[in-house]
This record gives structure tokens, sequence and C-alpha cells, in this order.
């Protein structure tokens, strides 16, 4: 395929994966990585040492250990919320630009009500309601993202079928399962695909927003509950920078990795940004 | 009579919103306004006209590829906006389209051997080794080596895919090829090469040809029977062998450029001169030079001046 080729060739589409591999390894292999159990209590607040490379937190827990966890947790999230928002994004976007009419009116006007709806406080008040816990976070978050997936893939759609090769498919007895296998599909994936990495990155910073204000689940260790913990247990004012900054760092750079990625899926996907890009 | 097209009318209503409607009224285009022919087999009917006149609306009506608001196309006599799927699946596959601008009627993600399967793969003709074999026979006739077939259409010259293009039409072996504006977009030469060769396919599979352009040459090279068409009505329909010296209507005689247009006011190009010219009366009134009185409230009608020709002119006494 030569979308997969020019992913490969573009060198900061390569830093991008290389550094995701390397989270998504370290939270697939986590028990083997981490030095400590991270349940386990130690002395409280020790500074970074070589039995502890991060030090200690309030409870005397091995922050090393904790942040290649929150790894799994934080990917987790990300991931299974991007599913949830993108599957509902791409069927409803699909549905509005190739059936049109009363379904499009209907489904783009519901579209909108949720896009114009601020995301956080939303997210807040439903994640009150719904009460803690990794999967109705994910469910929180899958529900809020998917508007701008279904525009986007609506407008797509609607040029894809106007387009000749589609009236000429139709014109040579295609029925609409076929235009949509054939050429509807073809043609928006490479756009899911960019929106469904991109969407990850906001579903981990939705994530790491919640749990740092306190609504995540307490007993999911992801790295915005140890920035949270950080902050409400005296990491700040004590100044132990080894406890905040290495949870901020992690998702900063997979949110860095996963928009280089889906950048070099949109330019991979477009003909003509590809040739600017190249000369 | 395998083709045959009867008061046929498509309008288009161009809708504003309703805020903006308070200063325009919606437009009504009369994209294709009453048309009548009938194409007999084996022939090729020539359509005419310059842009704007509702050709490619009429190639689209008739293929069913957009709804008409009047009058009725007849295949083999049966009513090709009366039928259900499966008739009209049967119809398309007699009946190919081959389109201007084979640039974007190529799909950009196929390669050649994606885009030429693709009609065999719809109608569920032969197994895989039948339609390679197809496919691999038809390359040959449109004088393409078999390496095309791994090319993408960005990968392929103009002539190349407006080739390409009409293979996969031919593939399905129809009657009946609508060719709308099949060599516009391509320098002459290659203009000459792939008329050629759609003469040639022709004679080879029986076909019957309707081609539109707006390239008089063109047109009267290939047709046997030639009708012009301006904004949306058949204006003049005669023989192609003697077309133009029998050609007598004065759009018509303004185009073979023995007649002069009278200069009209200066109106916008293409489907908006419907919006103002197609009310009442001969659409040509105001840039006749023979226009009489009644030319501008009485819109002539289409009838035989003499065997096998027929003008739409009031100016014009039949024979």
């Amino acid at each position: 395929m030569r979308l997969a080729s020019h992913v490969k060739t573009n060198r900061l589409a390569m830093v991008g994966m290389i550094i995701l591999w390397v989270f998504i390894l370290g939270a697939v292999f986590a028990q083997l990585l981490m030095p400590h159990d991270p349940w386990r209590h130690f002395v409280p607040f020790m500074s970074p040492s070589v039995t502890h490379v991060l030090g200690t937190d309030d409870v005397g827990r091995d922050i090393f250990s904790e942040l290649i966890l929150g790894a799994r947790v934080s990917l987790t999230v990300g991931f299974m919320a991007g599913l949830i928002a993108v599957g509902i994004g791409v069927l409803v976007g699909l549905l509005a630009g190739f059936r049109r009419g009363y379904l499009d009116e209907i489904l783009m006007g519901l579209t909108d009500v949720v896009l114009v709806i601020p995301a956080l406080p939303l997210v807040i008040l439903v994640s009150v309601y719904l009460g803690p816990g990794i999967w109705y976070t994910i469910l929180v978050i899958g529900l809020v993202f998917w508007p701008s997936t279904a525009r986007v893939i609506r407008s797509q759609v609607l040029s894809v079928r106007q387009s000749g090769y589609v009236e000429s498919a139709r014109a040579l007895g295609a029925g609409d399962g076929w235009l949509m296998r054939r050429h509807v599909l073809p043609n928006v994936l490479p756009l899911i695909l960019a929106k469904f990495v991109l969407t990850v990155a906001a579903a981990m910073l939705m994530e790491a927003s919640l749990s740092f204000l306190g609504l995540g689940d307490p007993m999911a260790k992801s790295w915005g509950m140890m920035l949270h913990y950080a902050f409400a247990r005296g990491g700040f004012i004590r100044e132990m920078w080894w406890w905040y900054v290495p949870p901020g760092v992690c998702i900063s750079l997979c949110i860095l990795s996963l928009t280089l990625i889906s950048f070099s899926i949109e330019e991979g996907s477009d003909p003509r940004l590809r040739r600017a890009l190249d000369r | 009579m395998i083709l045959e097209v009867r008061h046929l009318s498509t309008h288009y209503l161009v809708r504003h919103n309703p805020l903006a409607r308070f200063g325009h009224r919606d437009h009504l285009i009369r994209a294709v306004d009453d048309v009548s022919f009938a194409v007999t087999a084996g022939e090729v009917f020539g359509i005419i006209g310059e842009s704007g006149s509702g050709k490619t609306t009429l190639a689209r009506t008739m293929l069913r590829l957009c709804d008409s608001t009047a009058g009725d196309v007849l295949h083999r006599g049966r009513s090709v906006f009366a039928m259900n799927s499966s008739e009209l699946k049967q119809y398309r596959h007699s009946v190919q389209p081959v389109f201007q601008d084979a640039d974007s009627t190529l799909d950009p993600r196929q390669h050649v051997g994606a885009i030429l399967e693709e009609p065999l793969l719809i109608h569920g003709i032969g197994d895989a080794a039948t339609r390679r074999q197809y496919i691999g026979g038809m390359l040959e006739q449109i004088n393409l080596s078999p390496s095309f077939l791994q090319r993408h259409p960005s990968e392929l010259s103009g002539g190349q895919r407006q080739r390409v293009a009409l293979a996969r039409s031919l593939l399905l072996n129809p009657e009946v090829l609508i060719a709308d504006e099949p060599t516009s977009g391509l320098d002459p030469l290659v203009t000459t090469q792939v008329l050629a060769l759609m003469l040639r396919l022709k004679q080879d599979h029986g076909l019957t040809l309707i081609l539109i352009s707006h390239d008089l040459e063109t047109v009267a090279y290939a047709s046997d029977r030639i009708a012009v068409m301006y904004r949306g009505r058949i204006v003049e329909l005669s023989g192609g062998e003697d077309f133009a010296q029998r050609a007598s209507h004065p759009y018509t005689r303004f185009l073979l450029g023995v007649e002069r247009r009278v200069p009209e006011i200066p109106v916008l190009e293409g489907v908006h001169e419907h919006i103002h010219g197609a009310e009442d009366g001969c659409a040509y009134a105001n840039s006749c030079p023979h226009h009489l009185h009644v030319c501008h409230s009485i819109s002539p009608e289409l009838r035989e001046t003499s065997q096998g020709h027929l003008i739409a002119c009031h100016a014009i006494a039949p024979e």
C-alpha cells in the first residue's frame, strides 16, 4: 500500500512511530519492566536513588513502577475511547453523506448539538453522575468526541459521491453497496485512520484532565492520576519534580507521537500534499 | 428503434436559501427542454451544442443518472424510468456511457486492472481467468500493452485514460454507447486517434453510437445523423452526409460559419444563459438575424421540412 510506504519514508512519522512503540511495548510488558510492585509501600517521599529511580510518593510507592503501569491505563483509555468515538463518527458520517435526505439533516443536527457542547464540562458532569471507573471514563470520552469525525467523514463522502468515478460505476450498473465498498470506503479510509490517531491523542489528554481533577478511577494508575496525587499530596509544594514531571512528559510525548503519525497519514493520502513535501 | 427519446425535459430548480430568497427568485434552469429523437440500431447519432446547451444533462438523463422532469426514454420500447433495479442493471449492461474528462471518471486509487475488472464483477461475468482473458483482449483492441494493468490513472496520459474509460464501457459488450465529449481536453492528433478507435470498435462490435460534442468537425466526421442543440432544445436534425449543404437553421449556419450571430446583450457564460432566455419564444431569437415578431412569443416546433430533415424555426417555410 502506498500510504504505508509513505509513512515509513517520512522521517517525522518514523520518530512518532518509535516513540509510540516504546510506550506500547512498555504497557504490554509492564509486569516484566516494573522494578517493584507498584502497590507495595516503601518509605514515603524518597528522593531518586538506585533502587527507586524516581523516588517514592506520599504512601511510599515506587514512582517509576507507577509510571510504567500508567502507560497501560492511559493508552488503553486513549485507544478504546478513540475506537468508540471514531466508530460512531464514521457510522454517522457515512450514513449522512451517503443516504442524504432527512437522515442527513437529523444526524447532522445531532452532530452540531454535541459539537457545540464544551467537551470538558460535559465529560466532568457525566463522570460525576456515573461515578469513577475506567470503563465509564472510556465510554464518556467516546460519546463526546465523535462529532468532528462525523463531519469530516460526511464531507469527504459527499465529495466522493459526486465524483466522476462514482457516477461511472453507477452507470456500469453498480448498486449502493458496491459503491460504498469499492469506492467510498477506500477513499475515506486514510481520513478515518488519521482521525482515529488524533482522537486517541485527544482522549488521552481528556483522561489526564479528568484524572487530574480527581474524577478518574482512583484504583487505576494512569498518568493523570499520578499528577492528581502529586498535586493533592504535596508533590508540587515539596518541589518533588521527579514525581510530577515524568507523567507530564509521558503524556506530551504520546500526544506528540500520535500527532506526527496522523500528519503523515494525511499527507500520504493526499497526493498533492505529498508532492509539495517531497520538494 | 433501439433508443427513443420522447418529449424529454430535465429542469433544475436553483433554490436560494430562505433569507437570500428575498432578493432573488428561485431559478428554473431548463437544461433539457422537450427533446425528441429516435436512434436506430447501428447508426452514429451526433449531437452538437455549445457548452451549457444541455448535452451532458441529456446524456445523464438518458442513462437515468438524473431524474427527468417530463417525457420518457424508451429502450427497445421499454421506459427507462419505469424500470425496477434489476431491469435498470440490465439496461446499464446494454447502454454504456463514455464521459468527458476521463481524469475524474477513473478512481485514482484503483489501478487499470481493477478499473477494467469492475464492470465484469458488477455483472458477475466469468471467473477470474476468463475475466483476465477478456481484459487482455480489450487492452489489445485499445492498443495498450498488458504492463498498463498495474498503473494508476495518474500515471497515464490523457489519451490513454480516455482509452481505458472506453475499454471499461466496451467490456460489457453494450448495444449502445453514449459518448459525451469523448475527445474534450485531448490534442487534435489524439482526438483523431480516439475517434478512429471508437469508430473501428463500433464496426467490430456492431455498436450504436450516440456522439455528443461541441466540436462540429468531430461530429460531422463520424455521424450518420446530426442533431443541433441550443439551450436545451433540438433546433435542427438532419443527415450527416450533406449536413453542411442542407443546414438551414440560423444557429446551425452560425456554427458552420456561414452566417453571423447578432451581437446580443452580453450574458453570463454557460448554464446561466437559461435563466433569462427560456421563458417564451425561440431561445435564439435575440441573436437571430432573421427573427420575426412571432419568434419572441411562441417557441417554434421541430417539424419536418423535407425528407429526414427537421427544423425548429418560424422563419423557414417547409419546402
